[in-house]
């Protein structure tokens, strides 16, 4: 098995987690750690496919994963910061309960 | 000088954007001006340019691709963005009076309306498959905080759901992306024509790819985050989710579809598309007849509408491009007037309960005409906008013999008109209208006429429709039937 099928098979097994992590918990903190997993698993793919083929790295892929983890690390600032808020707000940090029909009548 | 213009409209909304969270906010009003004001001027000389020679690309800072990121504008782009560009203008009027520089949220609101301006203006423009995912992340993130903004817990909640399902389809993209390239080694979406063959690895990285998007364009079954969000957000917030954010995702859908793999068979996958897009007019044209609330019957009908947009794909002519393409530019008019209409009730009547708003035809008449104007094209009705796309629409099923497509065009635009009807009736058609005192008339303000202004661009778009379908008929993509 060459390093690139490890990565592979690395980051299958990774965005698997991250999906039923995303499906199953309630928690949003969980939900939102679940998706960091599965942006993982497809920085590993994309690191993989800068393997060097004829003796050359490939920068492209590795400019795309820094970039990714930028954006990723934002998404989940922007996304805690949201779930304080609810919490706040709300007394709860997941959305199985649901919105209370409005009663103004 | 088109380079150093495009550059602009791009950059000069985003420095608005620094600006109006850095500088004091007494500067916040010349900010605002300073973002939105000049576009238009400077989208004269791209259209120019457009007209003159069809396509146009940047390579920014000079590098070519593969390896540097590339900027084109077509006829299509071209019309995005003068569409983005007029409706944000137009919606800013509204936001405007709604959120004023002394808001408590203004200095919140302001700086991510013009990231959000500034990111569907560089997601258009932009031919680099990750730098497209950039853009969308931009567009997104900004949208989910403009939800959010007023901190109400509905709001909260809706904006909550939105992100978690608008990240996962952001992955699902960024995955295409990655399997993409360590095929082809290329990002430029107008290269992938000559070198992606359908094995199995890139149908796998497409299909990823349309369904990531598909969620962000809230397509049925994958709707359910967008009623909530779009009918707890803030006014003009609603108006341009519904006028553009998502539309911005459908576009990308077409230009992966019709420009990135022109050469594979895809009728059994255009006819997927096409029934998602009939089950979306259905499901959400019914589900607009039931809901209690104006905002939310409004939202549904955005579900509802959205399902025209995919019909392009079975259908795929000259005739449909065209009817798409002007649905989304009316719909975008349409729905945009419906929404300020619609905030103007909820903030003159305090709420926007159905059985409660009898009377204020009354008390807000210009709000009801906008409302109407809107409701006039989204119905499909001579002469607006829409009755032109929905005709558009028919003709090009009529051309192909397809009669189910046919149909479903015609019961479309009856269960707009149920829907909406019910709407109308509810406000116009009340007992103290007949007998009793006119109440009292709220003066208009700039919110109404933003509203007004709207409304009459979705009727006027019916008479003006030449320019427009001649620029997307020279912006068709390679290899499209006639």
């Amino acid at each position: 098995m060459d390093s690139a099928t490890v990565y592979v098979l690395a980051a299958a097994v990774l965005f698997g987690v991250g999906v039923h992590g995303l499906i199953v918990s309630v928690h949003l903190m969980r939900k939102l750690f679940a998706i960091n997993i599965m942006g993982s698993a497809i920085f590993i793919l994309l690191v993989a496919t800068s393997a060097p083929i004829s003796g050359q790295t490939d920068p492209i892929p590795q400019a795309l994963v820094l970039t990714g983890i930028v954006i990723a690390v934002s998404a989940t600032a922007f996304g805690l910061a949201l779930m304080v808020r609810m919490c706040q707000e709300t007394g709860n940090a997941s959305l199985a309960v649901e919105d209370e029909p409005e009663n103004d009548d | 000088m088109t380079t150093e213009a495009l550059a602009l409209i791009v950059f000069l909304p985003l420095l608005a954007a620094a600006g109006a969270v850095v500088l004091p906010r007494t500067w916040l009003r010349l900010n605002i001006r300073l973002g939105l004001m000049p576009l238009p001027l400077l989208l004269v000389l791209p259209t120019l340019e457009v007209l003159e020679s069809g396509t146009y690309r940047v390579l920014l800072a000079g590098h070519a691709a593969p390896l540097g990121i590339s900027w084109q504008l077509d006829p299509l782009s071209l019309l995005m963005l003068w569409l983005n560009v007029g409706m944000t203008l137009l919606v800013s009027l509204h936001a405007n009076s709604s959120f004023p520089a002394d808001n408590e949220h203004a200095h919140r609101f302001w700086p991510l309306w013009l990231m959000l301006f500034a990111g569907m203006n560089a997601l258009v423009l932009s031919a680099d498959l990750f730098n497209i995912y950039v853009t969308l992340e931009l567009v997104t993130l900004t949208a989910i905080g403009l939800i959010a903004l007023e901190g109400k817990p509905p709001a909260l909640r809706a904006a909550m759901r939105y992100l978690l399902l608008a990240l996962l389809a952001s992955l699902l993209y960024l995955l295409g992306v990655g399997l993409i390239y360590g095929q082809t080694g290329v990002l430029d979406l107008y290269m992938l024509a000559d070198l992606l063959d359908p094995g199995w690895l890139a149908v796998t990285a497409i299909a990823l790819m349309i369904v990531g998007l598909l969620i962000k364009a809230a397509i049925f079954p994958l709707h359910a985050w967008l009623p909530a969000a779009h009918g707890n957000a803030p006014g003009p917030v609603s108006a341009i989710l519904s006028a553009m954010v998502v539309k911005v995702s459908i576009y990308l859908i077409w230009r992966l579809w019709f420009w990135g793999i022109p050469h594979w068979d895809l009728d059994q996958a255009a006819l997927l598309l096409g029934l998602l897009g009939a089950a979306a007019i259905v499901y959400g044209s019914l589900a607009a007849l039931v809901q209690q609330r104006l905002k939310m019957v409004i939202a549904y009908s955005t579900v509802a509408q959205l399902g025209y947009l995919l019909l392009l794909f079975p259908l795929a002519s000259t005739l449909a491009f065209q009817g798409a393409s002007y649905h989304l530019l009316s719909h975008g008019l349409a729905k945009a007037a419906m929404f300020l209409a619609a905030a103007n009730i909820l903030k003159g009547m305090g709420t926007d309960r159905l059985q409660r708003l009898a009377g204020v035809d009354q008390r807000m008449p210009l709000d009801v005409f906008a409302l109407a104007l809107g409701g006039v094209s989204i119905m499909g009705l001579p002469p607006s906008g829409g009755f032109l796309a929905k005709w558009l629409f028919l003709e090009a099923a009529w051309q192909m013999k397809a009669w189910g497509w046919l149909t479903l065009v015609a019961v479309g635009g009856l269960l707009a008109a149920a829907y909406l009807f019910r709407v109308l009736a509810v406000v116009c058609l009340h007992p103290r209208r007949r007998n009793g005192q006119p109440e009292e008339r709220r003066t208009p303000n700039l919110a109404s006429v933003a509203a007004l202004l709207l409304g009459l661009g979705a009727i006027l778009a019916g008479f003006a429709s030449a320019p427009i379908l001649d620029l997307v008929e020279a912006g068709l993509p390679p290899g499209l039937a006639p």
